[in-house]
């Protein structure tokens, strides 16, 4: 991170040390949020952030740990500003650590301009309502739980669940864009995941030709715990910047929040606050408000920024409070199950708990087909009679089901190998739409209650399908 | 401004602690630091004044400046508040949002932005009622501005004034300039009142109407009395938003004030971009010019969260004491009571149920006993309500979380939106067997609408009540066990859920029916129930009354134009009663 220095003052009076935290003593003229440099006895320079000042005493957390430091020969130097960012369209293609600095090797970006990472809240007079459809190519989204540009949109894993590999791959359709629409640039930020997974990412996005469009923030899993607390803002002012400043429109990928969630706990618990639910501090909805909220459009204004965060859900538990207060958060969910991952289904999404809040306004006949919103009802409602009756088979077998029962069973199958599982395939919503048909036409016109049935008849029409008495009869033998 | 200056002794977020502020009180206005940032004094102890501020306190320091304003977080009222888009202490949004003349050239909330809640150059035509010579008292009628095309804005003599007007300047006037004198004291039409202060009244007064708002479910089955509170709690697409906009576009008040607390930026920008569109059906302008908006999304400081509630209650009982029944919506009060949570742990206090402070059920008491039916100060029979609606986001959907059960139980009124329901499409998702409402105005609906009103709403309850029983009794036996009286209360029990119950918000007839016509439909439902019984009695089939064709034209009652409801019900009636004697 480029810091403008206005003044420096230097304290040596380190009192204690805990955990992230330095408590400082005898100051004076600090400033809270500021950050701050602290020098190890050794020499060596990292960053900080004031969390508190109390009268002559300051409480700092330390985003490189606070391993090595000492009460006697520690230094802090305070800067006077809030952290801030040097921003420039020369970030695209490039990597930084989770702090923002260049880490690729590379010599640090030129700034257009330093922009704090704090960020401010976006004035609800001046959002645009977002209603531009994305196409991400992945049928359970696209078909089902649309996403629009400036959304914000959890992806609920597990561990071990391919969240990375879904988000790699929605990353790398959207930022090529379409014959009519313009491509994204990314901006991926790495909160605490492993080596492993990031360099998945980076040559996910390589391959598909977009790592010039493309802004990469890590902070792995051996980086500086409390860095993660900084890395997402950093990653967003970065968007920001891009979006509002460039015109540009940005796909920000969070991951993995619940790294983040722990940071926050961390140094909460560092500073004896009184803990929420399962020891999160209670302030944790605000502060995952001013990250989640930083998604959006502006009136009169070019650029969008659209979040697609990753969560993995301890025990994947739903109610957990990080997947439960990002939900009242986000605009929808998307949730990756295991069940279906361990049948072989990829994406492994589960449709039923999944949701976008924003689908209605990025659908339709002027943004995708005018037959979308039935075509999707119609799937759920199949499906989730599907599944309600794969419980009932359990119990009392499949003998005493009415033919339209085992037609929806059979249905919930068919919906999961054809139409959720894609192989790491790319659909077009054409092509999403066409499947979803062709999983639709063996059912009658009276069993497609979701779907209008002057809808159905033009079709049929067209698609030259047997009329819907007649495929009964068939079904029926 | 009294007293010196205090200093800044602890900076921690949100909550900041002063010392040497020798006059403040409790919840007195404060300016910090610098950029001169808003706080109000939430606790005192010793030297020592905890603050929450308003707005980001990055950069502050100690030692920075604070200077006690004197008073408390208050709003400024007037003409000019209607159709405005303010945030949670009333600064507009739309102005701060303006740069260099481009309308959204400044689109982030910077700190210590100050703008006056009412415009200060806009001319309003001041009507006096008042003539010199007259003693007034607070609350007289002073004289009245149009502040739009469908509303008086009334003038009246603030609380704890009292006098003999000396003077009055009638004609256009800015809202500061003064336009009548009492003993020489001079009057502007502008007033300010502090936020957690109930507006003074003469007098409460039982709720006993009703407040119509052409949704059958609530009409019929459990209204809401005009003055009365009311608690929706609804999961994740439950349609709460589509519920409260029903609401704010149909039912029967004069003004409306819509909290959008602590909710999402993409979806407040929704109703901010809808109901400008709207139109209001009982005038034809449009609905902005009888609401007032209140923005603060989660992202917003979280001290201003907290104060929104207040700040949009304070608003509407100065429409209430002109005379006029306001709805108040707030969307949701779980978030404000989360910044109350987040405040509270800020200043170390001891967490109660779920780490609400054990302070939660009076605050949220405090809230809804200011909903009501008044007879307003200054005399003149003027009468006016306030009432609220107070949505509530239970985490998982789950009714057992203290917000919900505190709601509960100080709301006159629950509608109990039903995930289930809305899965199946039924809407307003609103369950008829978990609802309830505590007011007893049955003798208001069989005074002004029919004499059998009350009787056929306990039908109605009582059948719907039967049919769920039944439902479980087949969901394990199947249908035929049923007695053929059992199968009729199965098929009037469909029709008033799909028939009545239901309503569509997006279709032009149904989505507001007046009581006329919600009173002929029940008549007719409870009618098929009657001949049908009578001669199932005799013998007749229960499948036979299933397949009268008749039956079709009770689905269909929803799309009778409204003046018609009287005639196409008696020339319904007709044919039913023919048709089953048929049988």
């Amino acid at each position: 991170m480029t810091s403008r220095a206005l003044r420096v003052i230097e304290f040596q009076t380190v009192e204690y040390v805990s955990g992230p935290l330095v408590f400082l003593e005898g100051v004076h003229g600090v400033q809270y949020d500021e950050t701050v440099e602290i020098v190890a006895p050794g020499g060596e320079v990292r960053r900080g952030q004031v969390l508190e000042v109390d009268r002559s005493r300051a409480v700092i957390e330390v985003f490189a740990g606070t391993r090595g430091l000492d009460v006697a020969a520690t230094r802090v130097r305070l800067g006077g500003d809030a952290a801030r960012l040097g921003v420039g369209v020369g970030m695209l293609g490039r990597m930084f650590d989770g702090s923002g600095n260049a880490a690729d090797g590379g010599p640090p970006i030129l700034p257009e301009a330093f922009w704090e990472v704090a960020g401010l809240a976006m004035n609800p007079a001046a959002r645009e309502h977002p209603a531009e459809f994305i196409e991400t190519g992945v049928s359970a989204i696209d078909g089902l739980n649309t996403l629009v540009r400036g959304q914000k949109l959890p992806i609920f894993s597990g561990f071990g669940l391919p969240a990375a590999q879904l988000s790699a791959q929605v990353a790398a359709r959207a930022s090529v864009g379409g014959s009519d629409r313009e491509g994204f640039v990314v901006v991926f930020a790495a909160l605490g995941i492993t080596h492993r997974e990031a360099s998945f990412f980076r040559r996910f996005i390589e391959d598909s030709g977009a790592l010039g469009r493309t802004v990469m923030f890590l902070n792995l899993a051996d980086d500086p715990t409390i860095e993660r607390l900084l890395t997402p803002r950093v990653a967003l002012t970065a968007a920001e910047f891009l979006a509002f400043e460039k015109g540009l429109h940005v796909l920000v990928i969070l991951t993995d929040m619940t790294n983040y969630c722990e940071a926050l706990r961390e140094v909460s618990t560092a500073r004896e606050e009184i803990p929420g639910r399962r020891g999160y501090p209670g302030y944790m909805y605000t502060d995952l408000a001013s990250i989640y909220e930083r998604a959006g459009r502006i009136r009169d204004h070019d650029g969008s920024i659209t979040q697609l965060v990753i969560l993995s859900m301890p025990d994947d538990d739903i109610t957990h409070p990080i997947p439960d207060l990002t939900g009242y958060i986000t605009e929808g969910q998307i949730v990756l199950s295991r069940e279906l991952h361990r049948k072989g289904i990829d994406p492994p999404i589960d449709v039923l708990p999944s949701l976008s809040r924003l689908m209605n306004a990025g659908i339709g006949a002027d943004k995708t087909r005018f037959d979308h919103r039935q075509v999707a009802d119609q799937l759920y409602a199949f499906y989730a009679e599907g599944r309600d009756l794969r419980r009932l088979v359990a119990i009392i077998g499949e003998a005493a089901l009415s033919e339209h029962d085992r037609r929806s069973l059979a249905f919930a199958d068919d919906f999961e190998r054809r139409f959720i599982h894609q192989g790491g395939a790319g659909r077009s919503l054409e092509e999403t739409l066409e499947l979803a048909w062709s999983l639709l036409d063996q059912f009658t016109t009276a069993d497609l209650k979701r779907i209008h049935p002057e809808t159905i008849a033009a079709r049929r029409r067209g698609k030259d399908v047997p009329p819907p008495d007649q495929q009964a009869d068939d079904d029926g033998s | 401004m009294s007293g010196a200056p205090g200093r800044l002794v602890r900076i921690a977020g949100p909550v900041v602690v002063a010392t040497g502020l020798d006059e403040a009180r409790l919840y007195n206005l404060v300016r910090v630091g610098r950029d001169r940032l808003i706080g109000e004094v939430i606790r005192l102890d010793g030297d020592e004044a905890v603050i929450q501020v308003y707005e980001e306190t990055s950069g502050l320091q100690v030692g920075s400046a604070v200077e006690d304003t004197g008073a408390p977080l208050q709003v400024e009222l007037g003409p000019g508040l209607l159709g405005q888009v303010f945030d949670g202490i009333q600064r507009p949004l739309p102005p701060l949002a303006v740069k260099n003349g481009e309308p959204f050239g400044e689109p982030f909330i910077r700190r210590g932005v100050q703008i006056s809640a009412l415009p200060r150059d806009r001319l309003w035509d001041f009507v006096p009622t008042v003539t010199v010579g007259d003693i007034v008292e607070p609350g007289t009628l002073l004289g009245t501005v149009k502040e739009t095309a469908t509303l008086e804005h009334r003038i009246l003599v603030p609380s704890r004034m009292r006098g003999t007007v000396t003077r009055i300047q009638a004609g256009e006037a800015p809202v500061e300039q003064p336009v009548v004198w009492l003993d020489d004291r001079p009057l502007s039409m502008m007033r300010r009142w502090p936020v957690r202060e109930p507006r003074p009244t003469a007098g409460r007064l039982d709720p006993d109407a009703p407040l119509i708002t052409g949704q059958r479910v609530i009409d019929t089955l459990f209204p809401v009395a005009l003055g009365g509170t009311t608690t929706i709690p609804g999961g994740f697409g439950t349609g709460k938003t589509v519920q409260e906009q029903s609401l704010a576009r149909w039912a029967a008040a004069d003004v409306i004030v819509y909290i959008g607390c602590g909710e999402r930026g993409n979806e407040l920008t929704d109703v901010l971009r809808e109901f400008p569109e709207l139109s209001d059906p009982r005038t034809g302008g449009p609905l902005m010019d009888r609401t007032i908006l209140i923005a603060n999304t989660s992202n917003m400081p979280v001290a201003a969260r907290e104060a929104s509630i207040y700040t949009g209650m304070t608003i509407a009982e100065y429409y209430r004491d002109q005379g006029y029944d306001v709805l108040l919506l707030a969307d949701s009060t779980s978030r404000w009571a989360e910044a109350l949570r987040e405040v509270s742990g800020r200043l170390e206090e001891m967490p109660g149920e779920e780490g609400f402070p054990a302070y939660l059920p009076s605050r949220l008491a405090e809230f809804y006993e200011r909903a009501g039916a008044v007879r307003c100060l200054g005399g003149g029979g003027r009468e006016g309500s306030v009432t609220v609606v107070g949505a509530v986001s239970p985490p998982g959907a789950d009714f057992s979380e203290p917000v919900t059960q505190y709601s509960m139980r100080l709301a006159g009124v629950f509608w109990a939106l039903d995930t289930d329901l809305a899965r199946r499409r039924h809407f307003p998702a609103i369950h008829w067997t978990r609802s309830f409402t505590l007011y007893d105005i049955g003798a208001w609906f069989d005074h002004n609408v029919a004499m059998d009103w009350e009787e056929r709403r306990r039908w109605a309850l009582e059948l719907l009540h039967r049919e769920e029983q039944l439902q479980s009794v087949v969901q394990l036996m199947g249908a035929d066990v049923l007695a053929p009286s059992e199968q009729l209360v199965f098929l009037v029990g469909r029709m008033l859920r799909e028939d009545f119950l239901q309503q569509s918000a997006f279709d032009d007839v149904d989505a507001f029916c007046s009581l006329e016509k919600q009173y002929e439909m029940l008549r007719i439902i409870s009618l098929v129930y009657e001949t049908t019984r009578r001669a199932v009695r005799d013998g007749v089939d229960p499948e036979a009354v299933m397949a009268l064709a008749v039956l079709a034209d009770v689905a269909r009652m929803r799309d009778w134009p409204p003046d018609e409801a009287a005639e196409r019900s008696r020339e319904l009636e007709t044919r039913i009663i023919e048709d089953v004697e048929a049988l």
